[in-house]
């Protein structure tokens, strides 16, 4: 097993060079030039623009300003400094990670707790009432847009009944990040449950299931240790990558809750053609992928002891 | 030539930087609540993005900035609703010549740390602002001053040969000269902008942290900027000059949509609005009731012609009458009610309401008439291929008016038009600088310095930084360079006015609409208005107890 990390770990150097560049790349592919992009309509002298670009490294060509940068946040951890505000990058990624950290861990929660629970209901009582409720109920979630659940949410609890702020203030309290958790959280609430369901309602009927109950063991053990352990496998998958896409956090939520995180970073550094943010944003969304995808790796020795590393 | 008259900045369609304390004469709605008593010390907040750049005076050209940075610093000078200028740091800005400028400062101005104001504050900070190597955004605009090609090279990579600008001379604590390349008779006008503010010594020392933590002259002093949170600012109680603050401070809170700062607006988690977002704009004035705002403030749209494309460059150049005629097929007043649901006002020219020297129905040819405009592009040849576009960025908000021009356009006068929309304003900008765009396309001006020069040698003289699309005429240069050296700043203000009427003759853009304050205020606080470059002005609002 320790092999099999370090393996995994290894493997993670290239996949990180590899996404940062193409990255690079793109970025530097979009039209438009970011510093001429400071002056809008009323445009700015040659020298002035020149001496911009000299500052941020923008003049050297493109192999070498990828050097300088990856020799920056390897060598000194310096993602470097943003076009606009002169301010580093590690700063910004630091204001919004803790932010996306805060409803990413919510909306998680939220889909974990309620997901299986949903999931665990259905699977048991699989084509019964409970299930077709939950089974409709879950259709209904995928259908609907974000924006569209996200400005239902803030009509109803925000403007007409008064329970919560309609924004998330710039204290980002906990309080405040519910509203927007369930509705970032909703939509792979619906697929955790579903695949919890149809795992449990196949598992139903293994013959190890068959066995344990022959054997007369407490339905709550039956359920709990037997059948949850082994329908738990594809579950875990899904939530490993869910726990990367909410880290990227949703454009649309956090825009209609005014929340200041990673979502409308990365798009605002994409139409500021901000190709240092960008790529710092993605190394570390790339890192937290990789991590937890080893993690799920790992998790199924346990849910599954038959599964061995070599 | 390029440059040689300053202003040519701005991002996008944001709005320029003009002091809020701009026009502090302003309209007032004071005393419409009535009820509550007035805390003098009481603290209001602003909905506000966060700016785009460190706060320096020679680098804050968005509005986001400016708004805080108005707050920060006093200019020499500020001007009044109707263009008249007011002394603020200076006690007199005088010339014979309208070329050597004689500045007198007010005594006992103080930074917010403590030292003085002196003639030295204004000139070091003038030279490091105008100098190429710091790379400052507003740096051209000392291009009127002697000795700017030394200190800022137009050249691309070259390097200064001087430090300091020759035309400006201390004379002593309290008096300064400064000398100019030629006469401009509204260069009184220009000291009004924020890149002429005074710098303290400290900021020498370590620009990069001034940045983020300015020390100006102003009414308000930094207390601090959370950076895509809040910046806050407090009165500044030792401070000399006419607009005292008339409250507390000001804590500016950003916002990712102009929606949720409505919202907030509603829930009282926010006190004073900038812009009301365009799904609010049909029921924003129910809501609000005589807190909504809506007042005009000194910017246009217009869509200006790429004179270098082939469709009006060959076979000869395009009849200026062609473009009259598309101007006449447009009908500004239904679009601005309906597409723009009343949040801008037809133009009737190509200078923008309240500066000095805007003149009210200019010109006839943005008047309504598809039997003239059909005649008028009849007479004038046709437009060549009888199709044309308009490029636009798609990502700001633009499409549909764009769409309701061509369509009307194409009603009324049979021409093909397309709107050509690009992804974002990066991609528009690129277009432009590298002469891609096809044929017409959008774009705007706000006011640097209220007279009507502003709006018509910055946009349409050879060479000057707004004048994208290539016009060049001699002879409208040469009505530009006479109205500039005029003897004094009215005869200037009058030979422009007869430029701008002539500019028919010439139409180097369609003017389409002048742009309106549309916003409001909470009802804690009173006294909120709106100065000509559309921010609030801070110093004026009273907060209620």
């Amino acid at each position: 097993m320790g092999r099999y990390v370090a393996r995994r770990l290894l493997q993670m150097i290239p996949v990180f060079f590899g996404t940062t560049l193409l990255i690079f790349l793109m970025v530097y592919s979009l039209p438009g030039d970011p510093v001429a992009g400071l002056f809008g309509d009323k445009g700015a002298s040659p020298a002035t623009i020149e001496a911009i670009r000299h500052k941020l490294g923008l003049d050297l060509p493109l192999y070498e300003q990828y050097w300088n940068y990856m020799k920056g946040i390897i060598l000194h951890f310096d993602f470097g400094t943003q076009i606009r505000n002169d301010r580093p990058v590690t700063e910004v990624l630091g204001e919004a990670f803790p932010v996306t950290l805060q409803l990413a861990t919510l909306a998680f929660a939220f889909e974990l707790i309620f997901g299986i629970g949903l999931g665990i209901i259905g699977g048991l009582k699989a084509g019964k009432l409970a299930d077709n409720a939950i089974l409709i109920f879950t259709l209904l979630i995928i259908s609907i847009p974000v924006f569209v659940l996200g400005f239902f949410i803030k009509m109803v609890f925000a403007d007409n009944l008064g329970w919560i702020a309609p924004n998330v203030s710039n204290e980002q309290l906990w309080s405040e990040m519910i509203a927007p958790a369930v509705v970032l959280g909703g939509l792979s609430l619906a697929y955790v449950a579903r695949l919890t369901r149809t795992s449990m309602a196949e598992n139903l009927r293994a013959d190890y299931m068959r066995t344990a109950v022959a054997k007369g063991l407490p339905k709550r053990r039956i359920i709990g240790v037997h059948l949850m352990r082994n329908s738990m496998i594809p579950v875990v998958t899904f939530l490993g990558t869910d726990i990367g896409a909410l880290m990227g956090g949703a454009v649309v939520t956090e825009k209609i809750f005014n929340i200041k995180g990673v979502g409308g970073l990365i798009a605002e550094s994409i139409s500021r053609r901000e190709g240092s943010t960008l790529v710092g944003l993605v190394t570390i969304l790339v890192i937290v992928y990789l991590v937890t995808s080893l993690l799920i790796d790992l998790l199924y020795a346990v849910l599954d002891p038959r599964i061995r590393y070599a | 030539m390029r440059g040689a008259k300053s202003a040519k900045w701005v991002a996008g369609a944001i709005v320029v930087a003009l002091a809020a304390t701009a026009c502090g004469g302003g309209k007032s709605d004071e005393g419409k609540a009535g009820a509550g008593a007035v805390d003098p010390n009481g603290i209001f907040s602003v909905e506000l993005g966060e700016p785009e750049k460190p706060l320096l005076t020679g680098d804050t050209m968005e509005s986001n900035g400016s708004a805080v940075m108005a707050g920060l610093f006093s200019t020499l000078v500020d001007y009044k609703a109707d263009g008249s200028l007011e002394m603020i740091n200076a006690e007199s800005v005088t010339t014979t010549d309208s070329k050597t400028w004689t500045v007198k400062l007010k005594p006992g101005w103080t930074f917010h740390d403590g030292t003085p104001v002196t003639s030295k504050s204004f000139v070091d900070a003038w030279n490091w602002n105008a100098n190429v190597k710091n790379a400052q955004g507003l740096a051209s605009w000392f291009a009127d001053v002697k000795g700017f090609d030394k200190v800022h090279p137009e050249a691309e990579g070259a390097k200064p040969t001087s430090d300091k600008l020759e035309g400006l001379k201390i004379v002593d604590d309290n008096t300064f000269t400064i000398e100019l390349n030629s006469a401009v008779p509204y260069f009184a006008h220009k000291l009004a902008y924020i890149v002429f503010a005074p710098l303290p010594e400290s900021f020498f020392k370590d620009p990069v942290a001034a940045g983020q933590k300015p020390v100006g002259n102003g009414p308000y002093k930094f207390k601090s900027w959370d950076h895509k949170k809040k910046i806050e600012i407090v009165r500044y109680d030792a401070y000399k000059g006419p607009n005292k603050a008339k409250n507390g401070g000001v804590v500016f809170k950003n916002y990712t949509t102009l929606e949720a700062a409505y919202e907030d607006l509603k829930s009282g988690n926010v006190d004073v609005l900038r812009q009301i977002a365009p799904k609010d704009l049909p029921v924003y004035r129910q809501d609000l009731g005589d807190r909504a705002v809506d007042q005009a403030y000194s910017a246009i749209q217009t869509v200006a012609v790429a004179f270098y494309a082939e469709q009006w460059k060959k076979p000869k150049q395009i009849d200026p009458r062609v473009i009259q005629g598309l101007s006449m097929g447009i009908d500004r007043a239904t679009i601005t009610k309906t597409v723009l649901n009343g949040t801008r006002e037809p133009a009737t020219g190509w200078v923008a309401k309240g500066v000095l020297g805007y003149q009210p129905n200019a010109v006839e040819i943005t008047k309504f008439d598809p039997a003239k405009a059909k005649e008028l592009i009849k007479a004038g040849g046709g437009v060549p291929g009888n199709k044309i576009s308009i490029q636009y960025n798609a990502d700001g908000g633009h499409k549909e008016w764009v769409e309701a021009v061509c369509n009307s356009i194409q009603q009324s006068t049979g021409v093909q038009c397309v709107g050509d929309g690009k992804p974002d304003f990066q991609a528009d900008l690129t277009a432009r600088k590298t002469k891609q765009v096809k044929s017409l396309y959008r774009s705007g001006w706000v006011l640097d310095y209220p007279v009507n020069a502003n709006f018509i040698s910055d946009l349409f003289r050879t060479g000057a930084g707004g004048n994208q699309g290539d016009f060049s005429n001699k002879e409208l240069d040469a009505k530009i360079a006479a109205a500039d050296s005029a003897k004094t700043l009215d005869e200037s203000v009058k030979a422009y006015q007869a430029i701008e009427k002539d500019l028919v003759n010439y139409m180097p853009s369609i003017p389409l609409w002048y742009y309106k304050v549309n916003a409001g205020y909470s009802e804690k606080v009173s006294g909120v208005a709106y100065g000509q470059d559309g921010d609030p002005i801070l110093t004026g609002v009273e907060v209620k107890k």
